[in-house]
């Protein structure tokens, strides 16, 4: 995984500022922080609950925008880009893994699965082949038509990254997707994320206070109280 | 997200708190069911007047009456006495030589000397004393007055006409009591009316049955022609000092039956100008027509206020489904689904309530309605053939469920923009 080369990066962040609150109660929760994201890099957002990790994810992934600073896509100011245009980049270039399942329990996993693709508008029998090849990818295809209410945690999270790539997307954010789940569950969910990572050159962006999960990205960004502290490159990560 | 998926996902969304969804629709059961009755009564009511007026009014015929003078107001004293304008309303006053509440005999000249006129009757009150048939014995009996206005409702025979031999219509009601049985048999029987002369010596006048009628809203009596009516009316009068003055409540006149609005027009504005009311029969129903409009737009004002009373129920409704899928529309507009498009999704789901509130309350309306009215035409209103109460227009129900979707679309205005506004980060870290 050596393509931290001579591209330019898919995303950056330059200097971005991001404070919660007003007044006396007005928090620094990013305080000036930089970076780059390049295609088919894995990278770990790394630091303790409340450092400002998932701030930092959301304005990547273009979910909210910066106080101060840039968040660059490709070679645009996200700034410059239409409301339009970053739905359509959220819905069709980036996956999705939250801190929370975030499944509508009364669906079927199916539904749940191709959501990305019912809101782009996708007809519904492209909609079905393309979500069970994202199930089947993840070995759920025999519970495409449970509800996701009675899925286990280990199962739900595989739901959650079915849904993250079933859009094909460039980029996938997952936030503690290991966070809700069991050391063999969370194990199993790792080599699905970087097999993704190896197969089909996803780019991922992993929040997480997890060491292990973290080395296991080629580069590491360590944040604390909204600040980068250092980074580390692992050259040799491995899958 | 395709049109269709949001319908879909709407209407799925609408079955997911089943509970508070049956309540809102069953609020705008209430408006909608209220609203479809009323209008059904509207219609049933007004169709049936129209039916009459098509079917047995006459076309051709003026009821033609003085004008009446200004009354007083409510409040204000009586009018100055002026004796060239008193009248004993209606009571033909042998002092005054003539009487202009009424009409008199130079009236009826005037009015037939009236251009597109084409002849004048009086409208006569006539008190016949009764009816028999082939003595079997006597009966009261009521006379329609003014039945040249409308045509009869035949059940068997054949309309009157202008003959100099005595024809009369029968209601169908007497036939039984006369022993005249069937309506077919009774045809071309002849019966004899008693009446009293001005000493109270009793006529017998004979006359041709050619017609049984069906009992309608517009007059229950037997009709007479022109020259039983004549008379009968002689033989009434028989005895009556001759100073007497006579006036009439009420005249009928024909006109050329071809006229046009325009032309019908300018004969009422012409005897208008000589100080005469002139009303064709439709003028005359014209009027129930208004008096009944106005009464079903109250009505329709209940059901109304029930809708808007359930518009609030469909906000209150709105409100609380955006408030309990906070991460799930966070969820989709963080991955990308425009705020038009939540809008929408929250607007098709009131929508999709409002139809069914409405759609259910509709049907159940007519449902209802159906069976009223049918026991009614069976019962109560028996009499009148043809009359049916509750008639429900497609239109007008298809109007109704619209209006009904139009109301849902407007609560749902502000819940939708709610939703539609919502930060998709502050809706994921909602807890
Ligand atoms: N909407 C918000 N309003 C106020 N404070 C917030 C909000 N979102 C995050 N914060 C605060 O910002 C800080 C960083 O939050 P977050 O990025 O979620 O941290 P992490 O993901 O590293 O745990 C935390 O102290 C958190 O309480
Ligand atoms: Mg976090």
């Amino acid at each position: 995984m050596n393509s931290t080369t001579i591209t330019s990066p898919v995303l950056a962040a330059r200097g971005i500022r991001k404070s919660y609150g007003r007044g006396t109660a007005r928090f620094d929760a990013l305080d000036g922080v930089s970076l780059e994201v390049y295609a088919g890099q894995s990278i770990a957002i790394v630091g303790k609950s409340g450092s400002g990790k998932s701030t930092l994810m959301h304005l990547l992934a273009l979910l909210d925008s910066p106080d101060a600073g840039e968040v660059m896509v490709g070679d645009t100011d996200a700034k410059e880009l239409s409301v339009k245009q970053v739905n359509r980049m959220r819905n069709e270039d980036f996956g999705f893994v939250f801190q929370q399942f975030f499944l509508n329990p009364n669906a079927t996993v199916l539904d749940n699965v191709v959501l990305p693709l019912t809101i782009a508008g996708v007809a519904a029998g492209e909609r079905k082949a393309r979500g069970m090849a994202a199930l089947q990818q993840l070995e759920l295809d025999d519970k495409a038509k449970n509800m996701a209410v009675n899925l286990s945690g280990g199962q739900k999270q595989r739901v959650v990254i079915a849904r993250a790539l079933v859009n094909n997307p460039k980029v996938i954010f997952a936030d503690e997707p290991t966070g809700n789940l069991d050391t063999m569950t969370g194990a199993l969910v790792e080599d699905i994320l970087f097999s993704l990572n190896k197969d089909k050159g996803i780019t991922l962006v992993i929040v997480t206070h997890d060491p292990e999960l973290a080395a296991r990205c080629d580069r590491q960004i360590f944040i604390r109280d909204g600040r980068e502290v250092g980074s580390l490159d692992n050259a040799g990560a491995a899958a | 997200m395709k049109t269709l998926d949001i319908i879909g996902t709407a209407v799925d969304n609408t079955f997911r708190s089943k509970l508070r969804t049956t309540l809102t629709v069953v609020a705008i059961f209430i408006g909608a069911f209220t609203l479809t009755l009323t209008s059904a009564i509207g219609t049933g009511v007004s169709n049936y007047l129209d039916i009459q007026l098509a079917s047995v009014g006459t076309t051709d015929v003026l009821s033609i009456s003085q004008t009446a003078e200004d009354a007083p107001d409510l409040g204000d004293g009586p009018l100055r006495y002026d004796p060239t304008r008193a009248t004993a309303d209606g009571v033909p006053s042998p002092e005054a030589g003539f009487s202009t509440g009424v009409l008199t005999e130079s009236d009826l000249d005037a009015i037939g000397n009236t251009r597109g006129i084409r002849d004048v009757n009086a409208v006569v009150s006539l008190t016949a004393s009764y009816i028999e048939y082939d003595a079997k014995g006597k009966f009261q009996v009521a006379i329609s007055e003014n039945a040249e206005l409308t045509k009869a409702d035949l059940a068997a025979g054949e309309q009157l006409t202008p003959s100099d031999n005595n024809q009369i219509l029968l209601p169908a009601s007497y036939l039984e009591t006369l022993g005249l049985g069937a309506a077919e048999a009774a045809i071309g029987k002849v019966v004899t009316i008693g009446i009293a002369n001005y000493d109270g010596a009793m006529h017998e006048v004979h006359a041709t049955v050619t017609g049984v009628q069906n009992l309608t809203l517009l007059g229950a009596g037997v009709r007479l022609n022109q020259a039983l009516t004549n008379e009968l009316f002689a033989a009434q009068t028989d005895g009556e000092p001759t100073a007497y003055e006579r006036g009439y409540f009420l005249a009928s006149a024909h006109f050329d039956p071809t006229s046009n609005d325009d032309q019908v027009a300018a004969i009422k504005a012409d005897l208008a100008s000589q100080g005469y009311t002139a009303q064709t029969l439709a003028d005359q129903i014209g009027v129930f027509q208004t008096i009944l409009t106005g009464i079903v737009a109250v009505l329709n004002g209940f059901g109304l206020i029930a809708l808007l009373a359930a518009a609030f129920g469909i906000i209150n409704t709105l409100l609380m489904s955006v408030q309990e899928r906070t991460r799930e529309i966070g969820l989709m507009k963080a991955m990308g689904m425009g705020g038009g498009r939540v809008y929408a999704l929250f607007s098709v789901e009131a929508i999709f309530i409002g139809f069914l509130g409405s759609a259910l309350g509709a049907l159940a309306a007519i449902g209802a309605g159906s069976i009223i009215s049918n026991v009614l035409a069976n019962t109560v209103l028996a009499d009148l053939q043809g009359l049916q109460v509750l008639q429900f227009a497609p239109g007008q129900v298809a109007g109704i469920i619209l209006l009904v979707m139009v109301i849902a679309f407007l609560a749902s205005t502000l819940p939708a923009r709610r939703a539609a506004r919502q930060n998709p980060i502050d809706a994921l870290r909602y807890e």
